[in-house]
């Protein structure tokens, strides 16, 4: 990006001025090296969103901005309802509710080393990844509504958790306000036998190891020390919020124009929150951020199985869950009046700080651990929110590294054989179905996940705890 | 013809024939490729499929979609489609296999159809393209 048309305002600030529609001013928050290397259509995707009715205060892109559908991906936006405010199907995302969640495990590395092959084997041969793979669990109709209206709650009650995991999912565990009847039949279709399932592209299970403290007391307080072996998912809400997008983004490409919103792009397609559209989409939205909670819950079940098999001393206790392509009613001050905003995060993770009300009491004063996961091969991260006085994005962070190269540069420069051997030779094992899946996701195709946590960390959005190096990934 | 085109995260699919239905019939091609290359799939057995829209790129969008419902819902791949369009509405054949994870080696699952760099158009020579960027 150039950034000529930019003020900085700090070194990890860059606004952009309103101009032409923009109701609001444009903030990117990363280092002069990541914004040299965003590409020029986040600009211009950060302006469109600025255009849009009822946002307030700004419109937001993360230190891992990169194009995306109408919003960019790493991008944060708020609309006031009363004040016209729209939602949108692209602001949120195909892969609904996509998150991380990481499971401490009470192990060490060197309790993983003796079995570290077998444990991948037996992961990779429990947890269904990859396109074509279907779970063992099978919903019928009575089934999918309560899960569709339960989350994680469902899955618990189901027998797949402990109810103590719930105090660690967003929203404990179920999303308030989800409208089941406002999910198609073909999106239950595409479900039905996904329940369970990793999917493919950058999703993924690894095992990880704690390699770096940042910083001592809050790493403490998460129950991280340097050595330890976490497990960390990566997943969404499988095919039903693919679907669920899929019938949104079309029906308000259709009804914009009815509802007298002018688009600077087709795929910016929103609705007013106040229409019968806008009503359904947050209903069908909401369902599906529960699909994904119970998707990463019946995940969770299938791993603690498999280390209950194969390192029978683990104990796998969530630390945390957090989803990062959503749209979330939430209380944000504005100008010292607290207000109600339908804040979107389309690739960015919330973030609150310490003393956030919605965070459970032994996270009150350390703030809620925002997920940060790598790409297949490299690093994670765990920061924690930031006070509220830091920030203005409405407590958001950056979701991940954000890609470098497309999936067609990264296919032709790589051989997923050659690179599963050079990984196996870096001391990460990897299993998946797919050797051109493994090409794609290279780590060579990825930005530098720590220069952007380093960007999010100084920028104040949230702040450097502990960083995971991967030993076992298991990829879709 | 089809073809693959940059999108930062994703993929673009592009395709082009004499006419308009040749190009969607190419796109969908291109979006098998996504997953897995075509030649390695079977056409043994046959889906149809058929949709309609106020105008042709967002037909396109719905034969795409459609046809990612079908892999998604069928466990399936496509190798070969036919496809005719009458005015708004399109009906459209896709002849394939259930997936062989092993044999196929699937890359990536698409996840829909976008209005991101979609395009439909005749140039100059009288050949039609049809594309759009691939959720994957």
């Amino acid at each position: 990006m150039d950034t000529a048309s930019l003020i900085r305002i700090t070194e990890y600030e860059w606004h952009i001025e309103p101009q032409g529609d923009m109701r609001v001013p444009g903030i990117i928050y990363a280092s002069q090296q990541l914004i040299q290397g965003m590409d020029d259509k986040v600009r211009e995707q950060v302006c469109n969103v600025a255009a849009l009715p009822g946002i307030v205060r700004a419109s937001y892109a993360m230190p891992d901005a990169h194009w995306g559908y109408g919003f960019p991906i790493g991008g944060v936006a708020a609309f006031d309802a009363e004040a016209g405010g729209v939602i949108s199907a692209g602001g949120v995302g195909f892969d609904i509710s996509c998150g991380v969640r990481t499971l401490h495990t009470g192990l060490s590395r060197a309790d993983i080393e003796p079995v570290r092959e077998r444990l991948a084997d037996a992961l990779f041969h429990s947890i269904p990844a990859g396109l074509g793979s279907t779970g063992k669990i099978h919903l019928d109709d009575a089934g999918m509504e309560a899960m569709l209206a339960g989350g994680a709650r469902w899955a618990v009650k189901r027998g797949w958790g402990m109810r103590e995991d719930l105090d660690r999912v967003e929203e404990h565990g179920c999303m308030a306000g989800a409208r089941p009847e406002a999910v198609s039949a073909q999106a239950r279709r595409r479900q039905r036998n996904e329940m369970g399932t990793l999917g493919s592209g950058n999703h993924y299970l690894e095992v990880q190891e704690v390699s770096e403290i940042f910083d001592p007391e809050i790493a403490t307080a998460f129950g991280l020390a340097r050595g330890n072996v976490v497990v960390s998912i990566h997943c969404g809400s499988r095919g039903l919020g693919h679907q669920i997008g899929t019938e949104f983004l079309r029906s308000m490409v259709i009804e914009a124009q009815r509802h007298g919103i002018r688009l600077p792009d087709r795929e910016l397609a929103c609705a007013p929150i106040h229409s019968d559209t806008g009503q359904a989409y947050l209903g069908a939205m909401r369902a599906a951020i529960n699909c994904a909670l119970a998707n990463r819950q019946i995940i969770t079940h299938l791993t603690r199985r498999v280390f209950e098999r194969v390192l029978p001393t683990a104990s796998l206790e969530l630390l945390y869950d957090v989803s990062h392509n959503t749209c979330k009613l939430e209380k944000h001050d504005i100008d010292g009046q607290p207000r109600e905003l339908y804040v979107h995060r389309k690739g960015a993770t919330r973030a609150w700080g310490p003393g956030h009300p919605e965070l459970p009491d032994d996270l009150q004063a350390s703030g809620q651990p925002v997920l940060i996961g790598g790409s297949m091969g490299t690093a994670s991260h765990i920061l924690t929110g930031a006070p509220p006085d830091g920030a203005t994005s409405f407590a958001s962070a950056c979701h991940g590294a954000g890609r470098a190269m497309s999936r067609r540069q990264a296919s032709k420069r790589w051989r997923g054989r050659q690179l599963v051997d050079e990984l196996d030779e870096a001391g990460i094992v990897i299993r998946s179905p797919s050797s051109r899946g493994v090409a794609e996701e290279a780590p060579g195709a990825y930005k530098d996940v720590d220069a952007v946590v380093e960007a999010a960390h100084a920028a104040g959005l949230a702040c450097k705890v502990a960083r995971l190096r991967p030993l076992i990934c298991i990829k879709g | 013809m089809w073809r693959h085109f940059d999108h930062q995260a994703d993929i673009g699919v592009h395709g082009s024939g004499p006419g308009l239905a040749a190009a969607f019939e190419q796109a969908a091609v291109a979006l098998t490729a996504v997953v897995t290359d075509p030649a390695g799939v079977t056409a043994d057995t046959a889906v149809r499929v058929s949709c309609s829209a106020p105008d042709a790129e967002l037909l396109l969008v719905d034969w795409l979609n459609a046809v990612i419902y079908e892999m998604a819902t069928r466990n399936m791949l496509f190798r070969e489609f036919s496809v005719t369009i009458d005015g708004n509405r399109l009906q459209g054949t896709a002849r394939g296999e259930t997936v062989d994870v092993a044999r196929h080696q699937p890359a990536a699952e698409p996840k829909g159809a976008t209005f991101t760099a979609l395009r439909v158009y005749e140039d100059n020579t009288g050949t039609w393209h049809a594309q759009c960027v691939i959720d994957v």
